[in-house]
């Protein structure tokens, strides 16, 4: 239904603008039009479409809407007490009345579902006129409105503009909404646990009873584990990232040829490309095992998950982040400071690092700042390579875990979405929120300051 | 360095050794790739006096300006063939090190580009990296004294460890100057030091450039005549890559031997 509602919108928008155009046109033989024929079948698109795109939805909401309603009064009033019951019965009576319903459904249900599919289509078909009329009726006031005075280039302009502005509003309110959704969650969570021991506790053990006289039954919500394990992990890959990443970034900005560079940094970029999934098993089955041998040849007691292995991979994962920004601004210094460097009789090492480096780096410190923050916010190596087990340790060979991985621990399987267990993920996912949002505030901030060095 | 293959040229193009030469061009021929952008040139430049290079724009000046600290080095589709020396010793030997020529031979560019360090810090560079000075009263002394040399010091005295790029254009150019004299060179090379500037400040820059020619081997490329007239001992006129003409400021404006000459004087080109 839906499809041949949109085909016959398509079908009606390029008719009015073919039709308008054409008008316009042998209108503008005679005389001289304030707008090209063109604007004239544009406009009159638009206003075919935009009426009919927003019939349909409004049309489709309520009518759904209608359709439950109507469909539900046939059943047994005292068995949809609450929204999660009539939910169930109106799943039900659709499946039933597409055929994929028990054979032993009750009279009430077979009323229902007959009710259903009678206005379902009732619905559909009134939908689909009221649009059409509407389609036909604009088209009709385009074909109208042409006049050699018609500002249709300017109504098309604004047209376009709100649709612009649509679009924004849509990205914009969406970001709101997952804020401010996040945040509404994790108060609910500080009703059940209170912050200091959310924010202070040492202990993390997201376990609460399903049943009361469960084992383990009480849960301990103290991030502080999570947040050492994030440190730590984060740390050991920018301790990585950093020094390749930055090094790579000065061989290719001062000393590669462009042969060499015009190939490199686009694989150095693939890597940026590859799925962290694939990452992950390569951390976990590769990188672990070698680092547990490694240490047990030391004499040293290496978790077979540990930090260690999912900070290495981690670090060989953000090093396209480093290196591609800092190329980016070590080129972007000035050659006439390295002309002047040089003209002084400087090598090229010092110039890099006495002239070049320093100019450049408040933007390094900027691509470092959003390396930390990807590295934060990354959770398949994490799971894959260092475990789920919440110990509170410093040391990179124990076994350790992170924010995200939590979040997503707690969150898989079927769960109770009003348990603190599950409430723990928003105020999690708000702390790690904050945290990158921080980094990248303070990131921007001196990208920002280093715009300003050179006008 | 060879010569380049010998081509028939106006003898007048090689001049007779009667001022005492600091430095020496012969036959210096460069390439950009395929473009033949310098076309044998020979050329002599006196010491301690101001030699200007003028001419319309895209004939090589520039070019020639930067064979003379192989600043040109850093062009990597850039070739230089002939010979040039400093006080007799050839410059592109091989064997000699580009780093002290550089600390020999110093450059002003067209834009001021100092480094975005403090005002202390940009002349302080190039002493620091020849270890010219032994302990931070000498480094001091270096840096006070160029910046004087440059008549910069009045106005920035109080403000030494501001950055060097606030300052104003002329200021900077200034700065550019007193970071170039404080490894105490002997030439100095200057690219049209004075197109980002406004008339006082080039006021400034022309007094400096005169005063420094008791001690410096200074070569400027300018595109103002008058700047030329007043500034320079010696002129030499390029044109699409050669050499047109060069001889003593004086000659070379009040009595240009070459016709391409007195048109770009004239202003009846360029
Ligand atoms: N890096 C380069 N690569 C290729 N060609 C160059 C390069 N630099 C200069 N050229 C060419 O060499 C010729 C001489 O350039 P040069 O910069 O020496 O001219 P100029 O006399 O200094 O001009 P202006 O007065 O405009 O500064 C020009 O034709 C220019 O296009
Ligand atoms: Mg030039």
């Amino acid at each position: 239904m839906t499809g041949l509602y949109y085909a016959l919108m398509v079908a009606l928008a390029l008719g009015a603008y073919f039709l308008v155009r054409a008008r316009a046109a042998a209108l503008a033989n005679g005389q001289t039009l304030h707008s090209r024929p063109n604007y004239h079948g544009l406009l009159a698109a638009a206003q075919v479409i935009l009426p009919m795109i927003l019939i349909h939805f409004a049309g489709s909401v309520l009518a759904a809407r209608f359709v439950e309603q109507q469909a539900l009064a046939a059943m047994d009033p005292a068995l949809l007490t609450d929204e999660l019951r009539r939910g169930a019965a109106f799943r039900e009576i659709r499946e039933f009345a597409i055929g994929r319903g028990a054979a032993n459904a009750t009279q009430a249900l077979q009323a229902g579902a007959a009710m259903y599919a009678y206005l379902s289509a009732l619905t559909n078909w009134a939908v689909l006129g009221l649009g059409l009329a509407v389609g036909i009726a604009m088209a009709l006031f385009s074909l109208r409105s042409i006049s050699s005075e018609f500002r249709a280039r300017n109504r098309f302009e604004r047209v376009v503009r709100y649709l612009l502005m649509a679009c924004a509003t849509v990205a914009v309110i969406t970001t709101i909404g997952i804020v401010f959704s996040v945040l509404f969650e994790t108060f609910r969570f500080f009703q059940k646990v209170s912050p200091i021991d959310f924010l202070f506790g040492t202990h993390w053990s997201p376990q609460t009873a399903i049943r009361a006289d469960q084992v383990g039954s009480s849960g301990s919500f103290g991030m502080v584990p999570l947040l050492v394990g994030t440190l730590l992990i984060s740390t050991i890959a920018i301790l990585v990232a950093g020094p390749i990443g930055l090094f790579a970034a000065i061989y290719m900005a001062e000393y590669a040829s462009p042969k060499f560079r015009a190939w490199a940094k686009p694989i150095l970029e693939i890597l940026a490309g590859i799925p962290t999934v694939v990452l992950g098993f390569f951390a976990a089955l590769t990188v672990a095992p070698m680092i547990r041998e490694v240490g047990t040849a030391l004499g040293l007691g290496v978790a077979s998950e540990s930090a260690l292995a999912a900070g290495l991979v981690m670090g060989i994962m953000i090093v396209p982040f480093v290196s591609s920004l800092s190329d980016d601004v070590i080129t972007a210094v000035p050659q006439s400071l390295r002309d002047g460097s040089y003209g002084m009789g400087a090598t090229r090492s010092e110039t890099i690092t006495k002239v070049v480096l320093p100019a450049a780096l408040p933007g390094i410190v900027s691509a470092f700042m959003l390396a930390i923050s990807r590295a934060v916010g990354e959770t398949m190596i994490v799971v894959m390579a260092a475990g789920l087990a919440a110990n509170l340790s410093f040391n990179p060979l124990d076994a350790v875990t992170t924010f995200t991985v939590q979040i997503k621990t707690i969150l898989v399987g079927d769960q109770e979405f009003d348990s603190a267990k599950t409430l723990a993920a928003f105020a999690l996912g708000f702390v790690l929120f904050f945290f990158t949002l921080t980094l990248n505030v303070i990131a921007l901030a001196i990208v920002r300051k280093y715009r300003e060095q050179y006008d | 360095m060879s010569f380049a293959s010998p081509m028939i040229q106006e003898p007048a193009s090689v001049p007779e050794p009667a001022v005492a030469a600091k430095v020496a061009a012969r036959h210096v021929n460069v390439h950009y790739g395929e473009k033949h952008a310098l076309k044998d040139v020979s050329v002599d430049i006196p010491a301690r006096a101001v030699t200007s290079f003028i001419g319309p724009s895209g004939c090589g000046k520039s070019t020639f300006l930067r064979c003379i600290n192989r600043m040109n080095d850093t062009i990597p589709i850039c070739r230089v063939t002939g010979e040039i020396t400093i006080d007799g010793k050839d410059i592109y030997d091989p064997r000699l090190d580009v780093v002290l020529l550089r600390a020999r031979v110093g450059m002003v560019f067209q834009k001021p580009n100092p480094f975005p360090k403090s005002i202390y810090e940009n002349v302080a560079y190039g002493p620091r990296l020849h270890g010219m000075a032994k302990n931070k009263t000498e480094l001091d002394e270096i840096v006070v004294n160029s910046l004087k040399r440059a008549s910069l010091f009045e106005e920035v005295k109080d403000r030494l460890n501001d950055p060097g790029t606030g300052l104003s254009g002329g200021q900077q150019q200034r700065l550019c100057i007193a970071r170039a004299i404080a490894v105490s060179p002997e030439v100095i090379l200057m690219d049209e030091p004075c197109s980002a500037l406004d008339p006082i400040a080039t006021a400034k820059i022309e007094e400096l450039i005169d005063e420094l020619r008791s001690n410096f081997t200074i070569v400027i490329v300018t595109h103002s005549m008058q700047q030329a007239a007043r500034v320079s001992q010696r002129t030499a006129f390029f044109h699409l890559g050669s050499l047109v003409e060069e001889g003593s400021t004086e000659q070379i404006f009040t009595n240009p031997k070459d016709k391409r000459t007195q048109d770009y004087i004239t202003g009846r080109f360029g």
